[in-house]
């Protein structure tokens, strides 16, 4: 078939789906063995039409234009807009035009469509109660109509129409819908989808009529028009934009004879050729199964398929080339700022559809959900008002992923527990995007051929640069992808161990290694033991033994801790800390720490209090109440520290653990001693759940609070684990977090009495310590736990692992191995050795200047 | 940074005495004063001895480092409270304010090429540590 001399291959039409066409026979190299020919009837080149009513609202032509202005002519492909093709000569092949003949030895038309006008007396071609909506063209002219206009009509509720109300309202116009139907998007949604979405549409100022036959266009009393409805009611206007439907763009084909459908459309089979098997047509225009496919994604699905069929020639027999089999017509829209998603049997008219409904009517969110009759796929849905559930609903329907077993929590809100179809769930030949056909399996050979960011992925693929529908879901399968593929270094926690923080943590356990020189030297990246200096390696070398790093040491010493709670200042210890366990205080930015001696439950005497002022006043501290009900005194020298907490270990305090990844504090209310509402004894509580876990060094701090009632003042819920009390008990809650990230903490149990409340919690930070990722608070940990919050509770609760007698005796371990750090270090002189300004000389460090502020002294 | 050029210890040169072996906090620092030609100066000193209770230094003819105690990027007197590491074998000490890596051999920051510590030679004689100011 190959032929030495390059054939004519004639594009009539150059609208998206015409471009596309263009683009995959460039991409195939198919593009060489032509001389392409686009004609274009209109004066740009290929725009976006799917995002046009954004020509109001900023984007110009240039902005909207699909590719780089220099794609035809870099390709050797001649662009002749303005161009519109008069007739095609099927006998001589030749296209004609009122400019030439132009020989062709394959035709592809990509006409498109036109938008339907309803045959209304009064309507006037050319005046603005005619204007159409589909050209950029049309909306130059509908601009222009808009001078002096007040108020616009759109004739036709459907997803085009809406777009057109929206352009409307863009040009400051009170925008009106009318619809012959019922309700608005009759294809798309259902009555209750409509409804929800009509009221949405009225809230932002857009009238609608429903029901509304126009029977006549006549001059209006306060507008320019008056549209009189066959139930005798009218509706006066400036301006009429007819969005009823759209007809393909048939009339070439008519005219040279080809298989036309009884109401229009050219008729093609799976390679999209058209009973002349020289010329296809794709888009629009193209009548497949008696089906018109008025949506981008089938046009470019078609557009794939012409290419691999005039491809054909000049490949091997495989693959074999796609051909066009029917397409999705799901949507995934914003219209006029409200979300409608609308996914294969919107209606349910499937034999035997089960359909589930969510209505929020406060918010204006319509979910329905449709499932096969035998309740195993998701075969359509209907969304109003919020397109989350969206991409999981799509892939569950794409892909006929097994329900959940409750298949209704796939459209009901958010609650814990629902299950989201993450990019790990979704199969290697899962659509991410429809609209260039991209997999997840495609997206993960760009990957491996080196795309390493989204954008990278993006241009390489195309996903979602057509309707970019798929945007987010695109973004959580590259992520998903690229971490996948970061696994080997990622996981890693640094280049000493090639093992994550939960496997060191379990080797740590299981072979019960006490110190970080075992640890590394059995398990470290580096096989090679130490050889001392006389043997010393070359620098660098790979057999070097290796040291450990800022990254692994404090990780290592957590864990240590965590297990056997040893004195962090023990000989075998202090190196692996970071400083500020090191000196057990907050180092400042000035080189000065800040001191925090423990309150529990913010519970404090007033002669203790009296200590903390005395002592803030003869170190010269800055003192401030801390978020957690204590005081931090700040601006201690390091050879002042020992001075110090010696003082406050007289007076009875102990060390805070500020400076630790560790238990914190535990906030509290008043609770039922003093509050006319507290319903337990909150405080109580809290100081006795803060001695009970003070000292537990865990992969991040440790906060908690009790509040006394379920006013919650001690705002329990932000906290990592916060219990409120109850009538009955105690309501205990988990994962909580302020800060950068706030999260709500979840109800994890009610009503528990104290031992089980206790028990419970043991269990939780056990199974946290030994689960998270190094510095991962439990809010994150919570949010990567497979299973979520009901795995969690299966673990904890209801012991399914059987781990809870073990998690409670770790526990009970690290309680009975408690000590005060600074009273530790305070009876060991070689301890306190490290506290010195200089080892050779007494002088306080001469750099640390402060001056005077609101009574107290701050860094100078 | 002023860059010090690194001494042969082999040669004769002006040592004198910083502490003891016994002031020194093994795999981790110290910080001491010294008084040098161009001024006083806080040096962070940091003792890697190699050992069966934790490796040391790779490829290192010395146990023993003096860097400048003053951190560069937080213009704090800190170095030697930072924590002891390597990065592909090569001891570095981690600044415990923000972060940034140092070499123990050179002086040089990790991840600003412009940065450099000075660094002075230390070495042991019996239990005393000696520093060569040059």
């Amino acid at each position: 078939m190959t032929t030495p001399t390059p054939q004519d291959l004639i594009i009539i039409g150059n609208g998206m789906v015409g471009h596309h066409l263009v683009e995959q026979l460039v991409e195939r190299g198919t593009a060489a063995h032509f001389r392409i020919t686009v004609f274009g009837e209109e004066r740009h080149p290929a725009y976006d039409r799917v995002h046009l009513s954004e020509y109001f609202s900023g984007r110009d032509a240039a902005d909207l234009a699909l590719g780089e202005a220099d794609f035809y002519p870099t390709h050797d492909i001649t662009l002749r807009l303005g161009e519109g093709v008069s007739r095609i000569d099927r006998e001589n092949r030749e296209v004609i035009t009122d400019q030439g003949r132009y020989p062709y030895d394959s035709l592809v038309l990509a006409t498109g469509s036109y938008p339907f006008v309803p045959p209304i007396p009064g309507a006037e071609t050319g005046q603005p109660n005619r204007l159409v909506y589909r050209t950029l063209d049309d909306l130059d002219a509908i601009r222009a109509a808009a001078t002096d206009a007040r108020r616009g009509v759109v004739v036709g509720g459907g997803l085009l129409g809406l777009e057109a109300a929206n352009a409307l309202k863009s040009l400051d116009l009170e925008a009106h819908v009318v619809e012959f139907a019922p309700r608005l998007m009759p294809v798309q949604l259902d009555d209750q989808g409509g409804t929800a979405l009509r009221e949405k549409i009225e809230e932002l100022g857009v009238g609608v009529h429903l029901n509304r036959a126009t029977t006549e266009i006549t001059a209006g009393d306060d507008y320019r028009y008056r549209m009189t409805f066959k139930d005798g009611e009218y509706l006066e206007t400036d301006l009429i934009v007819f969005s009823a439907g759209i007809r393909p763009q048939d009339t070439l084909a008519r005219e040279c004879r080809l298989e036309i459908g009884e109401r229009g459309g050219i008729v093609i089979d799976d390679e999209c050729r058209t009973s002349d098997p020289e010329i296809f047509a794709i888009g629009e225009c193209a009548l497949w199964d008696n089906r018109i496919f008025g949506l981008v994604a089938p046009g470019y699905t078609m557009a794939r398929c012409a290419a691999d069929a005039l491809s054909g020639p000049f490949r091997g027999p495989e693959p074999a080339g796609e051909r066009f089999a029917g397409a999705d017509m799901s949507t995934k829209l914003k219209l006029l700022g409200v979300d409608v998603g609308s996914i294969g049997d919107a209606h349910g008219t499937s034999d035997g559809a089960i359909s589930y409904r969510y209505s929020d009517e406060a918010t204006g969110v319509y979910r329905r959900l449709v499932i096969s009759g035998d309740g195993k796929r998701v075969i359509g849905a209907v969304l109003v008002g919020d397109n989350d559930p969206y991409d999981t609903l799509m892939q569950y329907a794409q892909n006929g992923i097994a329900l959940p077993e409750d298949p209704a929590s796939l459209i009901l809100p958010s609650v814990e527990g629902a299950p989201t179809l993450g990019a790990d769930a979704l199969p290697e030949g899962a659509t991410i995007c429809s609209c260039h056909n991209v997999t997840k399996g495609a997206i993960s050979e760009t990957i491996d051929a080196g795309a390493c960011d989204l954008g990278a992925v993006k241009s390489a693929t195309k996903a979602s640069s057509g309707c970019g529908g798929c945007a987010a879901l695109l973004k959580s399968v590259v992520d998903h992808e690229l971490e996948a593929r970061g696994v080997e270094v990622d996981h890693s926690i640094c280049e000493h161990f090639a093992h994550t923080r939960q496997e060191l943590y379990s080797i740590v356990r299981v072979e019960g290694i006490k110190t970080f020189s075992e640890l590394i030297a059995k398990h470290g990246a580096s096989s090679t033991p130490s050889l001392g200096s006389s043997s010393a390696p070359k620098l660098g070398s790979s057999s070097a033994p290796k040291l450990g790093c800022d990254i692994c040491k404090p990780a290592v010493a957590s864990i240590l801790a965590s297990c056997f709670n040893e004195p962090i200042t023990d000989a075998a210890h202090v190196p692996l800390q970071d400083t500020n366990d090191t000196f057990m205080a907050n180092m400042q930015k000035n080189g000065t720490y800040s001191v925090v001696p423990r309150i529990p439950g913010g519970e404090i005497t007033p002669s203790k209090l009296r200590v903390l002022g005395e002592v803030g006043e003869k170190y010269g501290l800055y003192t401030k109440i801390t978020g957690g009900q204590r005081v931090d005194l700040f601006g201690a020298r390091l050879e002042q520290l020992p001075d110090i907490w010696s003082e406050l270990i007289e007076a009875g305090f102990e060390t805070g653990h500020a400076y630790g990844k560790s238990t914190r504090t535990v906030k509290s209310c008043v609770g039922s001693t003093w509050c006319r509402y507290g319903v337990q004894d909150s405080v109580g509580m809290a100081i006795y759940l803060e001695n009970r876990y003070k000292g537990l060094r865990s992969p991040h701090k440790l906060k908690f609070a009790v509040s006394g009632c379920t006013r919650e003042c001690a705002e329990a819920q932000s906290k990592d684990v916060g219990v409120i009390a109850t009538e009955n008990g105690w309501n205990l809650y988990v994962c909580g977090n302020g800060g950068m990230r706030p999260r709500h903490g979840e109800l994890f149990a009610t009503d528990l009495d104290d031992d089980s409340l206790i028990r419970t919690i043991d269990r939780f930070l056990m199974f946290y310590v030994r689960t998270a990722d190094r510095l991962q608070r439990t809010s994150v940990w919570r949010e990567n736990l497979e299973g979520g919050l009901d795995y969690l509770k299966d673990v904890v609760i209801d012991d399914s692992l059987g781990l809870g007698e073990e998690l409670e005796s770790q526990m009970r371990h690290v309680i009975d191995n408690y000590e005060c750090e600074w009273a530790n270090a305070l009876g060991d002189p070689e301890k306190l050795k490290r506290f010195r300004s200089f080892v050779n000389d007494a002088r306080p460090d001469p750099d640390i200047i402060v001056t005077e502020e609101r009574g107290q002294l701050r860094p100078a | 940074m002023t860059t010090a050029t690194a001494k042969d210890p082999t040669m004769t040169q002006t040592w004198q005495p910083l502490c003891t072996k016994a002031d020194l906090v093994a795999h981790s620092g110290v910080a001491a004063w010294i008084e040098t030609p161009e001024g006083p100066v806080q040096v962070a000193v940091f003792y890697l001895p190699a050992g069966p209770d934790m490796p040391g230094p790779p490829g290192q003819a010395t146990e023993l480092f003096a860097v400048d105690h003053h951190d560069p990027f937080s213009d704090a007197n800190v170095i030697a409270r930072g924590i002891v590491g390597d990065i592909q074998g090569e001891p570095v000490v981690a600044s415990p304010i923000y972060k940034q890596h140092f070499r123990l051999a050179d002086g040089q920051c990790v991840e600003d090429e412009s940065v450099r510590l000075r660094c002075w030679p230390l070495r042991f004689e019996g239990e005393r540590v000696l520093i060569d100011l040059g």
